[in-house]
């Protein structure tokens, strides 16, 4: 296993935490279909959350939130509608969320949780 | 209180990684900052939002493509002089949002307003302050135009302190009553705001010297009819066309011209100033000058370059650069005739008005026109030599259309330099009376006729409408006119034509510091219409 695929594995369990610390249920992780992978999909109340897991060990290129692209952005709400497509639910509102990691080499690793970032 | 940007927090949950602390709602700053259209200034306010979500900006308030591009320069700016970039989402709003803002002068606004936002600087601080310039990417604060517009602007809306690149600094300052700082970097400003720095050092005012004159009109030999001509189109502002054959002195006639007008007062040296600030032709170290501006534009010249034009909101051209000075068309029927008939409206109105797709535009243009021409375009120094068949000399003399000859009072014939004059000798008429001399008739003369006509508003006699000047309390006596209304029967005179004649005959009257026009000023002044023996029509 690659050190990258490492880093982000242990990102998306400490943000799983993260959101079950802030009173969310994890419905499922790493859901795939053939457009690509949603990192975590959690429950807030009467929210779906659809959640993207972003992990860095340096800010040498930029904080790991502004990683989030556009065309990430674009590829979330796509991801959503499929899920959306095959497991129908009666939800309030769906929500898209980013939990950005900082675990750098020395030092204490930093967590980000931004909601509702595709408003 | 706003959360501390830096990168790692320091705050700790029990699973023991730090957790990103930020307040929602508290972090808008507001900063000013002046939009400039034409040479008229409208504050701006530049609100700065930051909200928690993905990191990234946006703005808006229908900026050009300077200003969206301002985000990467202040952005840049902002990291390299100390300071750091709020990981945040930034909405940068300029209001009010409907009217367009052009160019780099919101960069230093945007800075500070974002700088406030992020707490780097007190808030309440950067709020009363109008801030303009342009941010260099290492912080350092580069001129802009328009300054001068932007603090009259500043100073209407009630402002107090406008900060501005150093150097920008003399130009804003010719302002009273509002404190002018001149900055040079990002850093400086920010030690100042948070008490950690002086206060960047006030702006002076200065002018340029008014003595010194390169050009004096004693350098013209010889010329003596010209040289009164000269004298009466100083003293009334008339427009004037010097023909002749090359070399004669008509281009040194000219250049002298601004030499003996009269100084600007300060208000018109203001309205001066803000056109060439808006242009960017601003000596930036002694910004104000008394002089009257001289333009003389290249005959290649296009309609734009000469009455204003451009993209989007349309910039100043020669017509305008030449406000309350001389505007001089050298080799006129050169020019392409669509370029000069464009003058006919501003020569009229004083002013011009250019509609783009970025807005309507006025301009002031009130200037003094000044051409000179050849008799036709083989250009021999004689007319003996002259090559042309008469169609030639025809075609080029219709270069210069009908209408335009007809707002320009003095026809002037500039003859050969005898050798006598040029060489010494006997017969030689000496040398010629220096700019000074003249310039000093002139000013007496200006004053005659800005006290008389001050009911009317004019201060030339230039201005005069021919409704009045024919009106019984300033008509001259029956005797005084026969000779015009003599050309007048003859059809030699327009009906146009006689008012300019008697405009004329005013100016003649004010040299000599006569009461009202005699029989010798008429004669004089019709000698100017109609004395052409070359052939540009009258």
């Amino acid at each position: 296993m690659r050190v990258k695929d490492a880093l982000g594995q242990y990102g998306e369990r400490v943000a799983a935490a993260h959101l079950i610390d802030a009173g969310m249920s994890i419905i499922e992780t790493n859901w795939r279909c053939v457009a690509g992978e949603i990192d975590i999909i959690a429950s807030d109340g009467r929210a779906l959350v659809f959640c993207e897991v972003k992990t860095r060990s340096s800010l040498a290129f930029g904080s790991p939130a502004a990683a989030v692209t556009w065309v990430k952005q674009r590829r979330m709400r796509e991801l959503a509608v499929r899920y959306l497509a095959e497991n129908p639910g009666k939800w309030g509102e769906i929500r898209f969320d980013v939990v950005a990691i900082l675990r750098p080499r020395t030092g204490a690793t930093t967590l980000e949780h931004l909601r509702d970032v595709l408003s | 209180m706003v959360a501390t940007p830096d990168w790692p927090p320091t705050a700790r949950n029990s699973r023991g990684y730090g957790i990103e602390q930020r307040l929602a709602g508290v972090s808008i700053a507001r900063a000013q900052s002046v939009a400039v259209s034409g040479v008229d200034g409208q504050l701006v306010e530049i609100e700065v939002d930051l909200s928690s979500g993905l990191p990234g900006t946006t703005l808006t308030g229908l900026g050009d493509k300077a200003v969206s591009e301002a985000r990467d320069r202040v952005r840049a700016a902002i990291t390299n002089s100390g300071a750091s970039w709020p990981n945040q989402r930034i909405t940068i709003a300029l209001l009010p949002a409907d009217l367009p803002k052009v160019g780099s002068r919101f960069d230093l606004g945007i800075a500070m307003a974002v700088l406030a936002a992020n707490g780097a600087v007190p808030p309440a601080a950067v709020a009363g302050i109008v801030w303009m310039g342009e941010l260099g990417l290492d912080g350092r604060l580069r001129p802009v135009r328009g300054v001068l517009p932007a603090a009259v602007a500043a100073h209407r809306s009630g402002a107090r302190v406008i900060v501005v690149p150093a150097e920008n600094g003399p130009e804003a300052a010719l302002i009273d009553g509002i404190e002018v700082l001149a900055a040079s970097t990002l850093s400086e400003l920010m030690a100042w705001l948070c008490g950690k720095g002086d206060r960047p050092p006030r702006a002076e005012p200065s002018e340029a010297p008014t003595t010194g004159r390169a050009v004096d009109l004693s350098d013209v030999v010889g010329q003596a009819g010209a040289r009164r001509a000269l004298e009466i189109a100083a003293a009334g502002a008339h427009h004037l066309l010097l023909q002749g054959s090359p070399g004669a002195g008509k281009t040194m006639l000219a250049e002298r011209l601004p030499g003996v007008l009269p100084l600007l007062d300060r208000a018109a040296a203001l309205e001066v100033t803000a056109i060439h600030s808006v242009a960017g032709t601003l000596a930036r170290d002694a910004p104000l000058s008394l002089v009257p501006p001289f333009q003389a534009p290249h005959h290649t010249a296009s309609v734009a370059a000469l009455v204003g034009g451009g993209a989007g909101l349309a910039r100043p051209g020669a017509i305008s650069l030449a406000h309350r000075g001389v505007l001089f068309l050298d080799e006129a029927p050169e020019y392409r005739p669509a370029a000069v008939d464009a003058l006919r409206q501003p020569l009229e109105s004083g002013r011009v008005v250019l509609h783009r797709s970025g807005g309507a535009v006025t301009y002031p243009a009130r200037f003094q026109l000044v051409m000179a021409a050849n008799p036709c375009g083989c250009g021999s120094p004689t007319g003996r030599d002259c090559a042309c068949t008469p169609m030639a000399r025809r075609r080029y003399q219709q270069r210069l259309s009908g209408p335009l000859l007809d707002r320009i009072d003095l026809h002037v014939t500039v003859h050969p330099v005898p050798r006598a004059d040029l060489l010494g000798g006997p017969g030689a008429s000496g040398v010629g009376e220096s700019s000074d001399v003249v310039s000093a008739r002139v000013l007496l003369a200006r004053q005659a006729a800005s006290a008389r006509w001050s009911e009317h508003g004019w201060d030339t006699n230039s201005l005069a409408t021919g409704s009045v000047l024919r009106s019984g309390r300033w008509r001259p006596p029956r005797e005084a006119l026969r000779l015009a209304e003599q050309a007048l029967d003859r059809g030699v005179l327009s009906a146009r034509g006689f008012d300019r004649v008697l405009r004329m005959a005013w100016t003649v009257c004010d040299l000599a510091g006569r009461s009202a026009p005699g029989a010798g000023d008429i004669a004089e002044a019709l000698s100017y219409r109609t004395g052409t023996s070359t052939g540009w029509a009258a």
